[in-house]
């Protein structure tokens, strides 16, 4: 080493201090705060809600005060209105926890998380038969949201550059997308946030309350920049007719000349359909599907906060929409709406797809079915209710009740969701029972199952909903069907105190002040869909 | 992915293994740590047919991810990467938790509403006016929301007026972060890029934005905190130059502010600094909490000064439970975990505790500019620089660090305002003496040592010349600002000598990884700003 000029560091450190720093801040007043962890001053002082205290509290305190304050939420078990997984195996946590600082973005400083994302993005692409799982393009996304997004601004811009090329207006008439009114709220706010038309499509009892390909076809033209479809409704499960679209997008092709590319929302249905029904087209094999997108934190069994959209090849996923990032001397590649983000979600998802493997998350997705069926045929048993969801119902079967088989390939393919309402029989015998009840009376028992209206036609319809996930086990099915057959008995018995509940009326919601603090009064103007938790 | 010029290094592994069809075993509960027979089964593009068990499972990423580097040690990152046990404790029991679910967890979601309510006055937010804001994943999604809401004002106000609506522009910096160019091509947006200088500190000067502004520009945005120097761009006169503006020719041009970093460093050591929803004509400001907000990664904040500069038509309603709740993000599920993890934060630190972080960070940004300064480098960060005289105009600078005086003040508000970020380069002297030393070099060697400094560009409009950055975080505490002090000298000094030249250039070529390359765009068809049919890129993208 060249010491012809050197540096002492120590004196240097020594020489670039502050001079008069207040090194030892710890200073009076620090102490009194720290006597005693449980709730500290805040046990019985009120806790600062709408600016900072100009003093803080031990972590301690900290902890509790959020703590105790959070048992109010529910319980994530019991939460049956949610898509969203909410268990992983103990190591799997300790694999988060671990990788808990880490961001996704920063693949130079953290190459190995970077690769292993790129892994994922592979094994899903093999997974939804890419014709080349190296070739495919994908990211990791927060959430399906981001991912819809994502996917219709990609078909956007390859619309746009199509019009351009041919010397046409991107601007009047402006660009559509079509899709059923059983939409999830992120596929419209696509439309609206990024400036396109949202064609939605009515749906029926006869389109089983989703997108009918046929009546779709009334919609598509030549400014259509894709359809969205999608891989099990939020409302009843059932997977949207892809095979079908594509077969008529196909003949307009032929006919007009306008090729409409397809993008499937397979936010829950892309980590069910290829395990449970591997037989089932409307993933990549169907060369109009350009883009899929999928939820790691639904079926995916990862903890919220993960999300995927791959592309079938690079073609289809336009350039502006890239962004390099200059970065310690190599160049990253960029397509995301957000930029920092965990890696843990990312970790938490490659851990599944090793853990379990093809057999193992066959094996989820088997007994979430089962379990689904369980419920379905003892509510339609009961005769108290009418059950909307198809997946205990043979293939194409018309008739209502459900079959018994071993194999699942029998039965109609779809979400493990039970989707149900009182019977018209019940609704008959008492007219004067309100079917929100049964979820009011459900949550005091612990239970989220929420009641809520079809999409727009048939919103006179009002359904409850039961979403199967891995920890809805058979004891907890079991246990619910008592407690909903129960509740039902109440309802309908005049000399209950649940019927004379029920006799109030409307359900009068209690005000929660501080709810309206941060939030608008009015929403925008009636938008075509209902936004459904998921 | 084109691998015709180089070595597959998959496939050499695949042959050189002794047996690379393995059989899957079964009866492997009996085992606990099969580590090698297990990783032998987990193939890497494809899932497996059967799995691991979950320990096998765990203890394979878990070696594997020991190849990312440290976060203690990444410099070139503004992300916070240390909680306190409590909090950790907190985040692991509500990690199962979603957001968006408001009606299952009404408690999470109400220290989500409690969160806006601090930051709003922090952020000096008119009482009279109807704060909204929301949690988002991060700065970028933030921004876009912000760029959204200007845009759709201006369509409206367009609209209204019968005019076209159809070119609408944003004018921001050279300097910005790549997520406000994403905003403005992924919603259609013209890009107006105001150059920077470097006598300038590399930042936006409001005066030369003015020309960039005409009848369609939805807004500029103002970015607190560039990303290159810590530099603070001027929103006070920004504003009053619009004010002006609106004056002469009627044009009201909003101001958003990206305060990404100093939105949690300005309101605690600089007080008195204009900034913030005291400026009118700022209608919303955005901040990632995961930087000087000191969460893990995954949060960031966007706060509008009234709900009338959010359009209706961007708010979803979700009807839900009997309830109806109202939503404006880009993403819809997403963990609860982080804003809880804020609020701990809040009630932990409060305002002294933010604000002895804030102290500290720039005392040791400050110990660290002056070491280099008085070596062999040349220092673009402004906030070891005293100010001289504090007059009612702008403040007078002094462009030299005056030593006599730097030293004996602890108050951040004595020195040049910015964010604890110490950019440095070598000086001219240095350059003079040695002409072979290239300044990546102490990335790299730096690198072997640990410490992740990064060596990049400035931008647009002072483009070649090169800068190292280290952002002062509040895990780098004085004795790692002393280790690395000590290991930027000996790096220098070691490069002084010619005869090691030859082996650091090799090695600062970087690596090849192909496995890294799967799944992405690759270079050929995206590289080097030539795209065929698409934009050129305007800024260079900033690690943040």
């Amino acid at each position: 080493m060249a010491l012809s000029k050197h540096v002492n560091a120590d004196r240097l450190i020594q020489e670039s201090h502050d001079k008069r720093s207040a090194h030892q801040h710890a200073g009076k007043g620090a102490s009194d705060q720290l006597t005693y962890s449980y709730g500290a001053r805040y046990g019985t002082t009120p806790i600062p809600k709408f600016s900072l205290a100009s003093k803080g509290v031990s972590a301690d305190a900290a902890y509790r005060i959020i703590h105790d304050e959070l048992s109010l939420d529910g319980s994530t078990v019991l939460n049956l209105a949610s898509f969203v997984h909410t268990w992983m195996p103990e190591q799997a946590e300790k694999l988060v926890q671990e990788n808990i600082t880490k961001n996704l973005i920063d693949s130079d400083e953290y190459p190995a998380t970077q690769i292993i994302h790129n892994r994922c993005v592979s094994i899903l692409a093999d997974m939804w038969h890419a014709p080349s799982a190296k070739q495919a393009i994908g990211t990791a996304t927060t959430g399906s949201s981001e991912a819809v997004q994502l996917g219709g601004l990609a078909m956007k811009k390859m619309w746009q550059e199509k019009r351009k090329a041919a010397g046409k207006s991107i601007h009047e008439p402006g660009p559509n997308i079509v899709m059923g009114a059983n939409a999830q709220v992120a596929l419209e706010k696509f439309a609206r946030y990024f400036d396109v038309e949202a064609r939605l499509v009515p749906v029926s009892v006869e389109s089983k309350y989703r997108l009918d390909p046929k009546k779709a076809m009334e919609y598509v033209d030549e400014n259509t920049i894709g359809v969205f479809i999608i891989l099990g409704s939020t409302y009843t499960g059932h997977y949207e007719p892809v095979k079908e679209m594509s077969d008529l997008l196909d003949e307009y092709e032929a006919k007009t000349g306008y090729s409409v590319p397809i993008h499937v929302d397979g936010a829950s249905g892309a980590f069910v359909a290829p395990f449970a029904t591997p037989k089932l087209p409307w993933d990549f094999k169907l060369p109009r599907v350009v883009s899929i997108n999928t939820s790691g934190h639904k079926f995916g069994l990862s903890y919220v906060g993960v999300g995927w959209i791959v592309w079938r090849d690079k073609a289809h996923l336009p350039k502006d929409l890239i962004f390099e990032l200059h970065y310690l001397g190599s160049v990253e590649y960029s397509f995301s709406l957000n930029f920092s983000r965990p890696a843990a979600p990312i970790l938490a998802q490659y851990f599944n797809l090793i853990h379990l493997g093809f057999e193992g998350y066959r094996a989820v997705a088997l007994d979430d079915l089962k379990n689904a069926r369980l419920l379905s045929r003892a509510l339609e048993k009961s005769g108290y209710y009418t059950v909307l969801s198809d997946i205990h119902r043979a293939v194409g079967a018309k008739d209502a009740i459900g079959i018994d088989s071993a194999d699942v390939e029998d039965y109609e393919p779809g979400l493990p969701v039970v989707a149900f309402r009182f019977s018209d029989k019940f609704q008959k015998d008492h007219p004067d029972v309100q079917q929100k009840w049964v979820q009011t009376l459900l949550r005091a028992k612990g239970w989220i199952v929420p009641n809520y209206e079809l999409p727009p036609n048939l919103e006179q319809i009002p359904i409850l909903r039961v979403v199967v996930r891995e920890n809805v086990t058979e004891v907890l099915i079991d246990r619910l069907i008592g407690d909903i057959i129960t509740i039902t008995e109440d309802l309908a018995s005049k000399s209950s105190s649940e019927h004379a509940l029920n006799m109030l009326g409307t359900h009068t919601q209690v005000s929660k002040h501080e709810h309206d603090d941060s939030r608008v009064k009015e929403g925008s103007e009636s938008s075509g869909t209902f936004a459904r938790p998921c | 992915m084109s691998l015709s010029r180089h070595i597959n290094a998959d496939e050499v592994i695949e042959k050189s293994k002794d047996h690379p069809h393995r059989k899957h075993t079964v009866h492997r509960q009996h085992h606990s740590w099969r580590r090698d027979e297990d990783s032998s089964l987990a193939p890497k593009y494809t899932m497996p047919k059967f799995g691991l068990p979950s320990k096998s499972a765990y203890q394979l990423l878990h070696d594997e991810t020991a190849l990312d580097g440290n976060p203690l040690l990444n410099l070139a990152s503004f992300v916070h990467t240390w909680m306190p046990d409590d909090a950790n404790k907190l985040i692991m029991e509500n990690i199962n938790k979603n957001l968006v679910d408001l009606d299952e967890y009404p408690a999470a979601s109400i220290i989500h509403n409690r969160c806006i309510s601090m930051l709003a006055d922090l952020w000096k937010a008119p009482k009279e006016g109807k704060v909204i804001g929301t949690a988002t994943a991060g700065s970028s999604e933030a921004i876009m929301l912000g760029g959204l809401a200007m845009k759709k004002r201006w369509q409206e106000a367009r609209k209204a007026a019968g005019k076209d609506h159809y070119h609408p522009n944003i004018v921001f910096g050279a300097n910005a972060q790549v997520a406000l160019e994403k905003f403005a091509r992924y919603f259609d947006v013209e890009t107006r890029l105001v150059p920077v200088k470097p006598d300038n500190g590399f930042i936006m000067d409001p005066n030369d934005a003015l020309q960039y502004i005409d009848e369609n520009t939805i807004g500029v945005m103002v970015i607190l905190g560039s990303t290159y120097t810590g530099h603070f761009e001027d929103v006070d006169l920004m504003s009053k130059l619009l004010d002006t503006l609106q004056a002469d020719t009627g044009l009201d041009i909003p101001i958003h502010v990206d305060a990404a970093s100093g939105g949690f460093v300005a309101p605690f050591v600089y007080p008195q600094l204009k900034w913030s929803f005291d400026i009118p004509r700022v209608v919303s400001i955005n901040t990632s909490g995961h930087k000087f907000g000191l969460v893990y990664p995954g949060l960031g904040w966007i706060l509008w000064r009234d709900e009338g500069f959010l359009h209706k038509d961007l708010v979803f309603e979700l009807h839900y439970l009997g309830s109806t709740e109202y939503s404006f993000t880009l993403n819809f599920s997403k963990p609860a975990a982080p804003v809880i993890a804020q609020m701990f934060n809040f009630l932990n630190l409060g305002f002294d505790g933010y604000k002895s972080v804030a102290t500290k960070d720039l005392r040791n940004a400050r110990m660290l500019s002056r070491a280099l300064e008085s070596t062999y480098f040349e220092i673009l960060s402004n906030i070891h620089r005293p100010i001289i005289e504090k007059t009612t105009g702008p403040l007078e600078i002094a462009t030299h660090a005056v030593h006599n005086l730097t030293h004996n003040v602890d108050d951040p508000e004595a020195y040049e305002p910015g964010l604890p970020v110490v950019s440095f380069r070598l000086s001219s002297e240095f350059k003079k003496e040695n002409p072979h030393v290239q300044q990546a070099w102490v990335q790299s060697m730096l690198r072997t040592k640990g410490w992740i400094v990064p060596n990049y560009n400035a931008p647009k409009g002072a483009e070649d010349i090169e800068i190292l950055r280290v952002v002062v975080r509040e895990t780098l505490t004085e004795d790692l600002t002393e280790r690395l002090i000590v290991d930027i000298l000996e790096v220098t000094e070691s490069l002084m000598g010619s005869e090691n030249a030859l082996s650091v250039q090799a090695s600062s070529k970087g690596m090849h990884q192909p496995d890294q390359e799967h799944g992405r765009p690759d270079k050929d068809n995206f590289g080097d700003g030539q795209l065929e049919g698409g934009k050129k890129q305007e800024g260079f993208a900033r690690q943040c």
